[in-house]
């Protein structure tokens, strides 16, 4: 008989991401997402400067400041069609790509790895073991046993102390973890190490975007940033160069340490590329601008429809109708009045919470369609759509992956395996890998265009009377990012933001097609409803970002999540 | 350790109460005027983005809004003597919040040593910029609380002029 379990994140006020599943036999057979809380920013936008609203989006979200930052100012340049001087456009894609870096690393290793690698286990590995291990994998200098010694040591001081402190919740002794002790203690060096890396990238944000915790430098029509090579206050050769430092170290962890643990996870949890594929229509944009009007990219993005990579239609330009035409919002099931399938510029805002419907509404967040059909967005959409167009640098780092996993697990392991769960988390490795070749190159061509005495970086905003329409898209770390704006004599008309786990996170669109958490989680084998690490690993695999807007600090203990099982 | 002090202000500003730590520290920006040894930052719903700030740190003061089963517009203040609690099941970058934060530090070693939480107890944590009137009073409060505390310590602050 079929058992129904739901996962509801308590989170510090009222849970945001619920997940219900049905299971049968040990296998989900429905599977139902819910975003549990109201957002309603851009009706706060409405009415101000179209100028100011990104420093308003920038406040969504807890991780992503950087990426409505930008997706705005872009959005309200396209509706002005303003270009922006060549030098914003680079230090721009040099915030996107440390800040992906950073935010694919904290992903995998922070928050996901651990459904993967049981901490408990590793203090019974030996660290001789374990270094040989890593020796056998890669060069990476610090696999050694002394290190992977001391890393064990400071493990056993947290469980010495009674309690395991941030390892306390895992599913550990979880049937579903299988890799050997010496294996997981391995993975458990790098977790510490990975702490020290995303440091040092999030170091490059902070200096391009003015030393704050929110970048202070965007603007509408370029950035902030006065470029004079000589003067202390502003970007100078020096800071330059010590950005490079920074970039030159994290590419050594990405390549060494990170692209080769997902290779290891992959081979040694191959059932998981059979489990989690869901939706396989993929929607990506390009980025990393290389001109002034946004027309040629270093990233390609574009359409992949029903996961045949031979179909892709790239998306090539801020002004493609492709895109602007194709996205649409439906509410059929989400708690906002009506039963409509709106463009984002038609869109209204207005919320109407009924109770948890299986049938009707259920959750805050929209469903979002490209050409009438659902999309699952993120790493592998990117990944796929940028091998699908050729991109050199995606195509190596796919292959070198793939080619560690087929080595590990003794045969050969092609790109279909990326239409899964494990998948998501190899392509996110690939995608930090590209990201990192490209954070290069824009540091590159910054001080090339900085040599021929360009130091321009902001061209100022000319609002007309009437109305402008304009998108700004981002392939954020989630995904597509996209914002939506109406300006109406100089004021913000409307405004809507398409969030990358809005595409993901969906309900059942108007057709009642399940969206892309719902549809990957079908199939999922689940050991012990009470503890459904399988439905985590599945959900993890996504990144999912609903939980960006409450901060509110609990000074007791509590759980975090809860799981109900109910018959 | 000489003394160095961080005065964090967190929260989401967009969600009314929510964003009273954040108000505070502007408020605090914009009254007085502060030592090099006190440094002040709008950690907005940052986690892990603030770890970098923490380093060398002899003292830091959270401003937040808190749980807690005292009235909304109350003031708490609490040394935090262990660092709260960890990152239990986590879903998402997002979810790593303040608690996370002080563990991470704890793990590498750069946790200040002295952490006192000065929590608001919100009332309104709808969408919107404006905070209750209860609220705005909290803050105010924090502001002076914070002010006493730096005295305390031995730092003077300067009235801003404006």
């Amino acid at each position: 008989m079929a058992k129904r379990i739901v996962v509801d994140p308590i989170t510090r006020i009222e849970g945001h991401l619920r997940i219900d599943c049905e299971i049968d036999n040990g296998r989900v057979t429905k599977a139902w997402s819910s975003g549990q809380m109201w957002r309603g920013i851009e009706l706060i936008l409405q009415g101000r400067d179209p100028r100011e609203a990104w420093l308003f989006t920038q406040r969504i979200c807890g991780v992503c400041t950087t990426v409505h930052a930008i997706a705005s100012v872009r959005a309200v340049e396209n509706a002005l069609s303003l270009e922006v001087p060549l030098n914003a456009q680079y230090i721009r894609n040099m915030i996107i790509g440390a800040h992906g870096i950073f935010d694919h690393i904290v992903h995998f290793y922070h928050l996901s790895a651990l459904d993967w690698v049981d901490i408990v286990s590793s203090l019974k590995g030996s660290p001789k073991g374990a270094a040989a291990l890593g020796q056998q994998l890669s060069p990476w200098p610090r696999n050694s046993e002394q290190e992977i010694r001391a890393v064990q040591e400071k493990l056993k001081s947290f469980v010495g102390t009674g309690q395991l402190g941030i390892f306390a919740s895992g599913y550990w002794g979880h049937p579903a973890m299988k890799l050997s002790p010496d294996v997981n203690l391995l993975a458990a060096t790098h977790y510490f190490q990975a702490l020290e890396y995303q440091r040092k990238i999030n170091k490059v944000v902070a200096i391009l975007g003015s030393k704050t915790p929110h970048i202070q430098n965007l603007a509408v029509g370029g950035v902030a940033n006065p470029i004079n090579p000589d003067s202390q206050s502003t970007l100078t050769i020096e800071r330059l160069f010590y950005i490079k430092t920074l970039i030159d170290e994290i590419g050594d962890f990405i390549k060494n340490v990170y692209m080769v643990d997902v290779a290891a996870i992959g081979a040694f949890y191959a059932e998981w590329t059979q489990y989690g594929a869901g939706v396989t229509n993929y929607l990506s944009v390009p980025d990393m601008p290389l001109d002034t009007k946004g027309t040629a990219f270093d990233l390609p993005g574009g359409y992949i429809g029903d996961g045949k990579v031979g179909s892709f239609k790239p998306i090539t330009g801020f002004n493609d109708d492709f895109f602007k035409q194709g996205v649409k919002e439906g509410i059929k099931h989400s708690w906002y009045k009506g039963d409509w399938d709106r463009h984002p510029w038609e869109e209204d805002t207005v919320p109407q919470h009924t109770d948890f419907q299986d049938n009707g509404k259920y959750s805050w967040v929209k469903s979002p369609t490209f050409n009438g059909k659902p999309a699952q967005v993120g790493p592998l959409a990117n990944v796929l759509c940028m091998y699908a167009a050729g991109h050199a640098p995606t195509k190596t780092y796919t292959d070198i992956l793939l080619a560690t996993v087929s080595k590990l697990a003794g045969a050969k392991v092609g790109i279909a395996a990326l239409h899964s769960t494990i998948g998501r988390h190899a392509a996110r490795a690939v995608r930090c890998a590209v990201l990192h070749d490209s954070l290069l190159g824009q540091w590159q061509s910054l001080m090339d265009n900085i040599g021929r005495g360009d130091y321009a970086t902001f061209n100022a905003p000319v609002f007309p009377k009437g109305e402008q329409r304009g998108v700004g898209f981002h392939e954020a770390p989630r995904g597509v990012l996209s914002h939506w704006v109406v300006i109406q004599d100089g004021k913000i008309k409307n405004y809507q933001c398409v969030v990358p786990s809005t595409w993901n996170a969906g309900p059942r669109n108007n057709k009642d097609e399940p969206g892309p958490y719902e549809a990957s989680l079908l199939g999922n084998p689940v050991a012990d409803p009470e503890k459904p690490l399988e439905v985590l690993r599945t959900v993890h695999s996504f990144d999912p970002c609903l939980a960006c807007a409450i901060h509110l600090l609990d000074p007791e203990s509590r759980e975090i999540v809860t799981v109900r099982t109910m018959v | 350790m000489a003394l160095n002090i961080l005065v964090l202000g967190v929260g989401n500003v967009l969600l009314a109460d929510e964003g009273a730590g954040v108000r505070a520290v502007e408020q605090l920006q914009h009254r007085y005027v502060f030592p090099p040894q006190v440094e002040l930052i709008d950690g907005g719903t940052m986690g892990l983005d603030l770890l970098g700030y923490l380093d060398d740190k002899s003292h830091l003061f959270i401003l937040d809004a808190i749980l807690s089963t005292e009235p909304p517009g109350s003031v708490v203040i609490k040394k935090l003597l262990d660092p709260p609690a960890y990152f239990r099941q986590k879903i998402s970058p997002h979810q790593i919040g303040i608690s996370e934060l002080l563990a991470v530090a704890a793990m590498q070693d750069c946790l200040p040593p002295s952490i006192t939480l000065f929590g608001i107890v919100p009332l309104d944590l709808s969408t919107g910029i404006e905070m209750s009137s209860e609220v705005n009073s909290a803050v105010a409060g924090v502001v002076s609380a914070v002010v006493k505390e730096l005295g305390l310590l031995g730092v003077e602050v300067a009235s801003a002029i404006r």
